[in-house]
């Protein structure tokens, strides 16, 4: 691989030969919008039942800064996180797995000036713009029921974006392996424990040691970390590990998705 | 002497095609300045005289298989190109490298002047391409299929929309608009693709087996608007396995087989120089058509036995007809036919082309 292939980002803003993908998947959105609604629902709907009921059984938590919060301030960040990952991942995993081996819609699209990585690029991009209404969204539901208690939780909803930008990329270069519907289990696999145990319900400090390791090697759990930290404005060093860590598992996904995309369709 | 029916069932026929002495690979007509130009790859883009598809030895592998063997393939401005072969002749593998979406494993390949290893976007921005599957967008409707499709050529909205307009009126598909691409038959669906592969106004079509699996009737209209575009200048490169279709359709053509060109001309030229201006059929009661051919076989020029039937080449079929009744056979059927490209592809391969 050249080195022109690593460039991932577009030399002028606004002149991305990936838009019109971004606008053929608006398209078809537009007909679809029941399921842009269900996508926001599902952490909302987790948000609330914590807030209404756990939250009365258990008692407060105490920040790194000493301050003590409500376990549904506790909860709110991480499923923000959460939903921004699934939202960027229903796009980029079922969503180009379908347009790819069964809709051969990037057969069609590369038959144009688009590159292979113009359709990762255009892909990721949509996931993200998704992504990004469903976490200004929360944030907004978070505010209005008191669950930040900082100006720092404006900067929750790009943190969000970037939990769906590592998400998406790699989701969408893992895709390209997949054969069948049936090696989707291994995707919802990996998720499902990563949203219980990413300090998601409960802090790090509750796993055992070797434990602590492994969760904080999931990229759930810096995103947590990232958001988390904003919505309190309880800052740490460890958030900038957090989006260093992020960005580089989407970037990589980008370049892998954009390699295999070339490989897979431009034999 | 001509060649007879054993001659093409010896090993020959199991083999390639070999140039005889007298007949060449070589395109006839080319200057070999404009061959020596393009060999510098200094051009960017094709001037009026250059060639826009200009193929020298090229080859195409998938793992160890070999599915185009080095070709040689000119295709000038304003014709219609065809290749014609059988079902895995290498067709679709030679027209994805030519439109930028295959590597090419061998040989050169310049298009529109350009390199499509690298100059790829730039190459399919002036292409239009009709693929032998359809690659049309099933989650949007007939008329989004155009405008969305524009749009990955960098064209505003509204220059898609007067496009995607036009376009429709010319495939006849002004009352399916809204239609989801779920709804359309083959033909519409193919109707659609041409639509399609028009909205860029490319300079040079492609079209992967743009009939089969159509009726009669929607075979005539895709022959007619091609027609018309030829007509109107754009250059067509086509793939077909009917004979009709490149006696219609194409000025040039190339017969390959197997990954190698065999022939290479105008479809009159090539019947006139590998096949009799008649063919007489003959059918017989019999299950080894062999045994009736060698009794027939000094009246003709040239003479194949299929399983079904026996062809018997000559210039004046009726009289070789005549003859084989004089002779006391009679066959269960007699046809007297002018001679096609199916009988060049037979005597060139010794083998039918569509089984
Ligand atoms: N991606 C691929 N991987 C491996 N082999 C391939 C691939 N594509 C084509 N082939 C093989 O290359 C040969 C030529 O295929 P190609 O599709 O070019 O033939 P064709 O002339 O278009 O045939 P048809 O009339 O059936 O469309 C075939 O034997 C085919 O099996
Ligand atoms: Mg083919």
């Amino acid at each position: 691989m050249t080195s022109t292939d690593l460039r991932i980002l577009p030399r002028r803003a606004g002149a991305t030969p990936a838009w019109p993908l971004v606008e053929r998947n608006v398209v078809v959105y537009r007909r679809d919008w029941v399921i842009f609604v269900t996508g926001f629902l599902e952490p909302l709907l987790y948000l609330l039942s914590i807030g209404v009921g756990i939250e009365q059984l258990v008692g407060e938590f105490v920040l790194p800064d000493g301050r003590a919060v409500s376990y549904t301030e506790f909860v709110a960040p991480a499923m923000l996180a959460a939903s921004a990952m699934n939202g960027a991942l229903f796009d980029t995993t079922f969503g180009v797995f379908f347009k790819l081996r069964y809709q051969k819609v990037y057969d069609g699209v590369l038959a144009t000036p688009l590159r292979p990585r113009d359709v990762a690029m255009g892909e990721l991009a949509f996931a993200l713009m998704r992504a990004s209404l469903y976490a200004v969204a929360f944030v907004v539901v978070m505010a209005a029921l008191g669950l930040v208690s900082s100006w720092w939780a404006l900067l929750a909803a790009p943190a969000a974006v970037l939990i769906g930008f590592a998400f998406g990329g790699a989701g969408m270069a893992l895709t390209t392996w997949m054969r069948s519907w049936q090696d989707f289990d291994f995707i919802t696999l990996a998720i499902l424990p990563m949203f219980l145990f990413s300090a998601t319900f409960f802090p790090l400090e509750r796993y055992p040691g070797a434990m602590q390791w492994v969760v904080q090697a999931t990229p759930l759990y810096q995103g947590v970390v990232l958001c988390r930290g904003l919505s309190t404005g309880a800052l740490g060093w460890d958030m900038c590990v957090a989006v260093a860590y992020l960005l580089a598992l989407g970037s990589l996904g980008l370049v892998v998705a954009s390699r295999r995309f070339g490989q897979l369709l431009l034999r | 002497m001509a060649p007879t029916a054993t001659d093409r069932h010896g090993p020959p026929a199991a083999g390639r095609w070999r140039p005889l002495a007298g007949e060449t690979l070589t395109p006839s007509g080319v200057p070999s300045a404009t061959v020596a130009a393009v060999s510098g790859l200094t051009a960017a883009t094709a001037g009026p005289e250059e060639p826009l598809v200009l193929a020298r030895g090229l080859v195409k592998r998938f793992g160890d298989f070999e599915a185009v063997r080095g070709i040689d393939v000119e295709v000038r401005r304003g014709e219609a190109f065809g290749f014609l072969g059988p079902n895995g002749a290498g067709k679709t593998s030679t027209m994805r490298m030519i439109a930028a979406v295959s590597t090419v494993t061998g040989g050169t390949l310049r298009v529109l002047g350009m390199d499509p290893a690298t100059d790829g976007p730039a190459i399919r921005g002036r292409l239009g391409v009709c693929p032998q599957d359809d690659t049309l967008d099933s989650e949007l409707t007939v008329r989004e299929n155009l405008l969305v499709y524009g749009r990955f050529f960098g064209l505003s909205r509204a220059e898609c929309a007067r496009r995607a307009d036009e376009l429709l009126g010319f495939v006849q598909l002004t009352d399916k608009v809204n239609a989801r691409v779920e709804e359309l038959s083959g033909g519409l669906k193919r109707r659609l693709t041409i639509a399609r592969s028009l909205v860029n106004e490319p300079e040079l079509l492609m079209l992967d087996e743009p009939t089969t699996g159509l009726d009669p009737q929607a075979r005539h209209l895709v022959w007619d608007r091609l027609f018309r575009l030829k007509q109107r200048g754009t250059t067509l490169l086509l793939t077909t396995h009917y004979m009709d279709e490149a006696e219609q359709l194409c000025d040039r053509l190339v017969v390959i087989d197997d990954g190698v060109i065999v022939a290479e001309g105008s479809p009159a030229t090539l019947i006139r120089e590998h096949s009799t201006r008649e063919v007489c059929e003959l059918r017989f009661e019999v299950d080894d058509h062999e045994q009736v051919a060698a009794k027939v076989s000094d009246l003709a020029e040239r003479v194949e036995v299929l399983p079904d039937r026996v062809l018997l080449y000559a210039d004046n079929g009726e009289a070789v007809a005549q003859a084989v009744h004089e002779r006391g056979l009679s066959p269960r059927g007699t046809l007297v036919r002018r001679s096609s490209l199916e009988d060049v592809f037979l005597r060139l391969t010794g083998r039918s082309l569509v089984e």
